[in-house]
């Protein structure tokens, strides 16, 4: 059952895009939101999504993989 | 008024012993307190690193190490500067060298830190005879940047000890590196010391800039980038402060047979002992010839020197280079007495006798007597 | 009930990185921040940067660090642990901090068994200068100052110090890793946490090399540039532990 949540921090985000090359799922993608360095920010496509329909498993691929830090995981 | 040498003298109640100029030095450290010794060996000193490899393997928390590199060296002193340590190297002049960016490294970074130079003929490998031809090295600077080092300029080996001993406080005292600038001579040669009483390393003021371990405390850093033009300026600013404080507080020097002479003779080191000598033999004839004898050669008596040519017209500087320190005596006296230089180079050492026939040449020359 | 189960490491002050997008420096600052925490070094350790791109890890670490001129950290951690044996020491080095300028300071403070730790970042370039060629770049690669690509002739061969460091008595632990994707990273940290305690054991020298990405001097992007190191830079240096004079049940 997936029960995980990544939080972004959008300001952090160099759009380097490894987080998007290793989630399982693909629940990462490119956006056209520029943050204040310059860079577009990487979105977790399920923010907006309920728990039960949510696949996101909080493995932390993602966060573990990001230079920046910029990801926190949650995982019931 | 007793001189800073005649006063640490005083304090003295151990007997003499004799010994030798390179294990006077490992000595003096170690009873200042020293117990971080790091160097390589390079003729005329290496009985230095011999002698402190024993002495520190005898003492608990002593680190020894013959390092790769006299490079290798001078970056284990940085290290245990930063620790908080009392360190040390010795090397020679082409060891010396290869220290240069390491003592600009420990001025920026505000390190306390004794590096000995017994100075040998150059340049390149040169020889092993004594010379006195890394004067600019040692009171430029050395390395790149804006700063200076405290040079001390011993001339016999009970003042070896006094300013090797020395050289640790002073060097806490102002977070800067303080270079003995010995030569070939003075570390060989043997003669009576009497050693003070060891440093109480607990007694010594705590330092609050060390890196340690950020226990209880923030976390501190010790650099010296300063990417900020800004900020590199101020740090310089910074450093000359210190530096003319040094300057104030730490010059010193002798004289001899100063009081009515019409020649002044500025030596330091093994070429001041040798001056001393032929002053004696033209004093002898008549001539009235004094010496000063810088003892510290970074900061320069500058203003010894200067004072006297309101008096004296006539200086000679003798010295075993090329001439070096006879800038800082031309600096020193603005023109306003004439300078006459005799240096011998490559480890070519005069007696006292030859010397009193230049000097009381040149004495003659000037129509002094 | 959502439990957070990822964040930003204690012992790293809040700083954002300055390092490129895509940079394995940021990512190895962040593992060596997890390490401190979890081994509760933060107190204890003393850490000597390079100079290069993490000149300013300083800025990174909450902790004790010392700078030292390039190459010369392997010294500077000697002289730090010998006054103070009973704390951590560490030292991040890149390729040509290590293995060009800082070669004998390394070769040598492994051979006398010094109780501190490496950090090799390995990324085949010499970065913050502009992209030069490094000890490791490999034959072929193309850099600044090996235009058109290593050749053995004009360039010499790379440099493999770990291999070399592995012959000295005085070398606990050699590992070479990666932080090209997960699992290389997981492997990375595992491997630089077996470093520090083999210095807390007082085993000896331990050094990890960890194969990095520079995307901005090998021109590609963050992506690319990670399975370049898988899939080229990890056959001219390969993954795996080259010495380990512990325990055997601590092989992984």
């Amino acid at each position: 059952m997936a029960a995980g949540f990544i939080e972004i921090d959008c300001e952090s985000c160099k759009d380097c895009k490894l987080c998007i090359s290793v989630c399982p799922h693909q629940l990462i993608n490119s956006s056209e939101q520029m943050n204040q360095k310059g860079y577009c920010s990487v979105r977790f496509t399920e923010k907006e999504k309920k728990k039960e329909e949510r696949k996101c498993t909080g493995c932390g691929l993602c966060a573990i993989t990001c230079p920046e830090i910029a990801i926190e995981v949650y995982r019931a | 008024m007793p001189s800073p040498v005649q006063k640490l003298r005083l304090r003295y109640t151990v007997p003499k012993v004799l010994m030798r100029g390179n294990h006077t030095v490992a000595e003096a450290a170690v009873r200042a307190g020293c117990r971080y010794y790091f160097g390589y060996p390079i003729t005329p000193q290496n009985e230095t690193p011999e002698y402190m490899a024993d002495r520190l393997s005898k003492l608990e928390g002593g680190s020894f190490i013959q390092a790769e590199s006299e490079i290798a060296a001078i970056n284990m002193v940085i290290g245990a500067s930063m620790a908080g340590g009392r360190a040390m190297t010795s090397s020679s002049s082409p060891g010396i060298s290869l220290k240069q960016e390491g003592m600009s490294f420990l001025s920026a970074l505000e390190l306390p830190a004794v590096i000995v130079n017994m100075s040998r003929g150059g340049p390149g490998l040169g020889n092993i005879a004594p010379a006195q031809s890394d004067y600019f090295q040692a009171t430029r600077g050395g390395g790149h940047g804006d700063y200076r080092t405290i040079v001390l300029g011993p001339s016999s080996v009970q003042e070896l000890a006094d300013l090797t001993f020395e050289a640790f406080d002073l060097a806490d005292t102002y977070r800067t590196p303080v270079v003995i600038l010995g030569d070939g001579m003075l570390g060989q040669m043997m003669e009576p010391v009497e050693f003070p009483p060891d440093v109480q390393l607990k007694k010594l003021p705590p330092k609050d800039w060390t890196l340690t371990g950020a226990r209880g405390r923030p976390s501190r850093i010790i650099k010296s980038l300063l990417l900020d033009p800004v900020e590199e300026e101020e740090h310089n600013w910074k450093l000359m402060r210190k530096y003319e404080k040094i300057a104030k507080e730490e010059t010193r020097w002798e004289t001899f047979e100063s009081d009515d002479a019409r020649m002044l003779v500025v030596a330091f080191g093994t070429a001041a002992r040798i001056a001393k000598g032929a002053i004696k033999r033209v004093r002898e004839q008549g001539l009235k010839v004094g010496l000063v004898r810088p003892i510290s050669l970074w900061p320069f008596p500058t203003r010894v020197i200067r004072d006297f040519s309101k008096k004296v017209k006539h200086f000679f500087v003798f010295e075993m280079n090329m001439g070096q320190m006879v800038e800082d005596v031309k600096l020193a006296l603005e023109g306003n007495a004439e300078v006459h230089f005799y240096g011998r180079p490559g480890g070519i050492i005069l007696t006292p006798l030859e010397l009193s026939r230049v000097i009381g040449s040149q004495y003659y020359q000037k129509r002094l007597g | 009930m959502m439990k957070k189960v990822f964040s930003r490491p204690k012992s790293l002050k809040k700083t954002a990185f300055h390092y490129c997008p895509g940079c394995g420096h940021s990512i190895i600052h962040r593992l060596i921040g997890e390490i401190i925490d979890e081994m509760e070094l933060q107190e204890n350790i003393i850490g000597v940067p390079p100079a290069g791109c993490a000149v300013l890890a300083y800025d990174y670490f909450d902790i004790d660090m010392g700078e030292a001129a390039h190459g010369r950290a392997a010294a500077v951690a000697t002289g730090l642990k010998r006054v103070l044996p009973d704390r951590v020491v560490f030292t991040y080095q890149g390729d040509g901090d290590i293995a060009a300028i800082g070669t004998a300071e390394t070769i040598h403070a492994a051979s006398r068994g010094e109780n501190v730790t490496t950090i090799f970042v390995n990324n085949a370039v010499y970065g913050m200068t502009g992209g030069q060629m490094a000890p490791t770049t490999i034959l072929g690669q193309s850099t600044t100052t090996s235009p058109g690509g290593r050749n053995e002739r004009r360039d010499g061969y790379p440099v493999k110090l770990s291999e070399m460091l592995a012959i000295s008595d005085g070398s606990a632990y050699i590992e070479r890793t990666a932080v090209s994707n997960p699992a290389t990273i997981l492997k990375t940290k595992k491997a630089m946490t077996k470093a520090f305690r083999y210095q807390v054991e007082k085993k000896g020298f331990s050094l990890v090399e960890v194969l990095s990405a520079c995307p901005t001097n090998w021109k590609m992007s963050p992506v690319d540039s990670c399975k370049w190191i898988d899939d080229v830079m990890s056959l001219h240096f390969p993954l795996g532990v080259i010495k380990d004079s512990g325990d055997k049940k601590d092989a992984h």
